[in-house]
């Protein structure tokens, strides 16, 4: 068993990796800072194409040979992204066998009722507004402790 | 001496506050910065400025055609305003919110107006940022 995201014996998270997309250079550089303040490893993706791949569940078949998925503890992303939104990357990970019980957060600059809802009853874990701070991902951290105890 | 510097910075940065050249998301990104970024704050924001400067240029481009493309306008102006809010740039982020109103409503003369006014207001906070970085 690899070291990266396992709970020690009193199943407190040391360090989760967290697979974070964005469209959005800057928001990219900020939540990889805010989380890496925060001890958390972080994987980011430009857009869902991509962060599917990371996953394994490309449609290149050759990408699902890959352990990237097993270590991800948590999927953040950006709503509003060209190609695939956040949506639609929500689903395709909570249509997964291996990934549906990963929590995923979705973020928007946005602050739309009606997207939060879709979001969260296609199985979003939060819906969160941007920018993020690092109230917010305290937030996040305690998600994970609870997901993992 | 050292103090007089700090000072310097200190009243700076109050008086890009006070006159709403930035908002409490700058405080945020200060707060990212640590002894591993030492430098964090101004690469963000060299970085902005290098990513925004793209898209102020697509917006000019796309103000030009006839006629305007107001999705994509808006497009462009969501993603702008994103960069700009994420760094904290309020009057920017201002700005931005007007712009992609007229783009709502279909207004171009509304757009290129406020786009104007936009390219000013980010001049002028790209001075006052370089400004504040140069105090050592």
């Amino acid at each position: 068993m690899d070291a990266s995201g396992v709970s020690s014996a009193d199943g407190i998270m040391e360090e989760p990796h967290v697979l974070a997309v964005d469209d959005n250079l800057i928001d990219r550089k900020l939540v990889e800072k805010l989380l890496r303040n925060s001890s958390c490893k972080v994987t980011t993706a430009e857009n869902g194409l991509r962060a599917l791949e990371y996953l394994g569940l490309g449609d290149d078949r050759q990408s699902s040979v890959t352990d990237n998925a097993s270590k991800v503890n948590m999927i953040i992303t950006d709503y509003c992204m060209p190609g695939m939104t956040g949506y639609e990357l929500l689903k395709k990970i909570k249509e997964s066998s291996n990934m549906k019980d990963v929590p995923v957060v979705i973020v928007s600059s946005e602050n739309v009722p009606t997207r939060i809802n879709k979001c969260l009853e296609e199985g979003a874990k939060m819906f969160m507004l941007k920018p993020l701070k690092y109230s917010d991902v305290k937030k996040l951290r305690c998600q994970l402790m609870q997901c993992r105890g | 001496m050292e103090r007089n510097l700090h000072k310097q910075l200190g009243n700076m940065k109050k008086s890009l506050f006070d006159q709403g050249y930035l908002d409490e998301q700058f405080i945020q990104l200060e707060e990212l910065q640590d002894e591993a970024n030492p430098n964090f704050v101004e690469e963000v924001v060299t970085l902005y400025y290098r990513d925004s400067a793209r898209l102020i240029q697509n917006i000019e481009q796309t103000l030009e055609n006839n006629p305007l493309d107001f999705a994509k306008l808006d497009n462009y102006m969501h993603q702008f305003k994103g960069s700009s809010c994420s760094i904290g740039a309020k009057k920017l982020k201002n700005e931005c919110t007007q712009f992609r109103e007229h783009c709502k409503t279909g207004n171009g003369d509304g757009c290129k107006r406020t786009f104007q006014q936009l390219k000013k207001e980010y001049a002028a906070l790209k001075k006052k940022l370089e400004h504040y970085f140069q105090v050592p």
